[in-house]
């Protein structure tokens, strides 16, 4: 064994003092390439973002309406002065999206299930749970909000609410909840069969197994489209303010209507970008700590 | 590339690999010649599979060097999936692509790896299939077949490319023994044709039948090695007799 006693332990739990055990200077060599070709390819990659950002700067700036564009797109008083009534918009998207979506995971959830349950009893439970996906999922949500938030109230039921937010919200659940169904469903029958076969054949009920076995493992694969859905309707809250609710593009529009300057969209743009970067970090940390702890380890 | 006919196919240098802190795998050496079978024995946990996984580059070492015909595979400047594609494994769990036919399982990587038109990849294909015994199978879905079956089919889908070394990674530890007898048989007539193997395994008779060369592991560490008459007829080792006296008490040898 070519071992350096000289060099010191580096690596991450590289020593072991049970067995006395001093890296190799072949692995040390080793380790050395392996910075150096990380460095290299940091630095790779800096410059070409760097490059690409130049290129794509002096193609906007050169281009022949760029002052005109900066102008109407990019005013600093008007951005300023938009900010804070679009956040107070963005308000009502936030809480739409916390409610709608909670309510669209537990009713997408049912319906998937209903979906997959087996047996003659479960059949019309089966038909009313394709039919309303097909339904929802077919329906434009644009008419779907405009029947539910202008038609409902037409009908001047007693006790049944008016506000354009509640109902809004009520017609998003419904589009969306057809959506995330589908995505449920997916999840739950690409688990392969073996599983629900190694549950049933512990005892589990069909659904035991589908709660203990097939779930946990179709929500992994899950996520990434769920997560899809879920930043889909929280651009699509803003939907609601054709009841004449105030959200952050419609706090947009009304500056823009008055000063026919386009700013106060950029900054909504901006804003609803910015809401949804940490959502998606937050889910990719969560899938990748769910794969590291299940992995077998390896480069596979 | 070494030319010497004798060279060995692979060779282990001083391996060590630790999984988070424990090491499994401690100043493993090791050395396959070529058109022999070298046989794996020890306790569940001891390393056969993580050695056999280093050695195709599944698992990335923590020191010591793996060469494969004379060439560093375990150089970080080495291309990775050049040397897979000169080694086949076949793995305990099969490790079938279940969205694929038999025949779209052996002809996958001949295919799009090695680019071998597609009527030589099925026609090989089949011809293995054949020798196996599974002619009318090729296609079927993995899933519709039995155990020896999907093992056997394992075992085609890693020949097809005509590796140079074949990993076996205890392949008949999922069957039960009637099928254990198909897959052997095949693995015997591998040896015959000249197949440099290494393989992990339970089976004792097997390995002392058809191994050239058998190392005994025990926590990580190659505790005995010698040819199989050694090792079996008069271990060395307190801790390799007590491992065969063990065998021999459970009646696999």
């Amino acid at each position: 064994m070519t071992v350096n006693k000289d060099e010191p332990a580096v690596g991450s739990g590289a020593h072991d003092a049970r067995d006395g055990y001093v890296p190799s200077q072949r692995r040390l060599d080793r380790e050395r390439y392996k910075r150096a070709r990380a460095r290299r390819a940091t630095a790779i990659g800096a410059l070409s973002t760097l490059a690409t950002g130049a290129v794509l700067y002096l193609v906007v700036v050169n281009a022949p309406g760029w002052p005109r564009t900066k102008e109407t797109f990019f005013d600093w008083g008007y951005a300023r002065e938009a900010f804070p009534k679009v956040l107070e918009g963005l308000w009502l998207n936030v809480r739409l999206l916390l409610v709608c979506g909670a309510a669209v995971l537990v009713l997408g959830m049912l319906i998937a299930v209903a979906r997959t349950l087996r047996g003659p009893v479960f059949f019309p439970l089966r038909v009313l749970a394709a039919a309303y996906t097909d339904f929802f999922r077919g329906l434009p949500l644009i008419i779907n909000l405009m029947i539910v938030v202008l038609g409902v109230p037409a009908l001047r039921l007693q006790g049944v609410t008016v506000d354009p937010v509640l109902l809004g919200g009520t017609a998003l659940t419904l589009t969306y909840s057809a959506y995330v169904a589908e995505v449920f469903r997916a999840g739950i029958e690409s688990v392969h069969p073996s599983q629900r076969a190694a549950a049933r054949s512990l005892g589990l009920s069909n659904r035991q197994a589908l709660r203990y076995v097939v779930l946990p493992q179709a929500v992994r694969r899950q996520v990434p489209p769920l997560l899809n859905d879920l930043v889909s309707l929280q651009k699509d809250t803003g939907l609601v303010s054709i009841g004449g609710a105030v959200d952050a593009v419609r706090a947009a529009d009304i500056i823009v209507g008055r000063s026919l300057n386009y700013t106060p969209y950029i900054v909504a743009g901006l804003v609803f970008v910015a809401l949804t970067i940490p959502m998606t970090r937050f889910t990719d940390w969560v899938t990748a700590r769910m794969d590291r702890r299940r992995a077998q380890g390896g480069i596979t | 590339m070494s030319d010497a006919p004798d060279a060995p196919v692979l060779r282990m240098e001083a391996v060590r690999k630790s999984f988070g802190g424990s090491v499994v795998l401690r100043d493993v050496d090791l050395e396959v010649a070529p058109h022999t079978v070298t046989a794996l024995i020890g306790a569940s946990g001891s390393g056969k599979s993580t050695l056999l996984r280093c050695a195709n580059l599944l698992e990335e070492i923590d020191d010591g060097a793996i060469w494969l015909d004379g060439e560093e595979i375990t150089d970080p400047r080495a291309d990775q999936d050049a040397v897979r594609r000169r080694i086949g494994v076949v793995f305990q769990a099969y490790n079938l692509f279940p969205h694929l036919t038999v025949l779209e399982n052996i002809t996958l990587a001949p295919r799009r790896v090695h680019g071998v038109p597609r009527a030589e990849a099925e026609a090989r294909a089949r011809e293995l299939l054949e020798r196996l015994g599974l002619g009318g199978k090729a296609g079927e879905y993995p899933d519709r077949l039995s155990g020896g079956q999907q093992q056997r089919v394992a075992i085609v889908r890693a020949l097809a490319v005509r590796p140079r070394l074949l990993l076996l990674d205890e392949i008949t530890a999922a069957l039960d023994p009637e099928l254990v007898g198909e897959v052997l048989t095949v693995v015997r007539g591998l040896k015959d044709e000249g197949m440099t193997m290494v393989l992990a395994t339970h089976e004792m008779a097997f390995a002392r039948e058809v191994a050239d060369q058998v190392c005994f592991l025990e926590g990580g560490v190659v505790l005995e090695r010698g040819t199989a008459e050694q090792v079996f007829g008069e271990p060395r080792q307190e801790r390799t007799q007590r491992f065969l006296r063990r065998i021999v008490e459970a009646g696999r040898l």
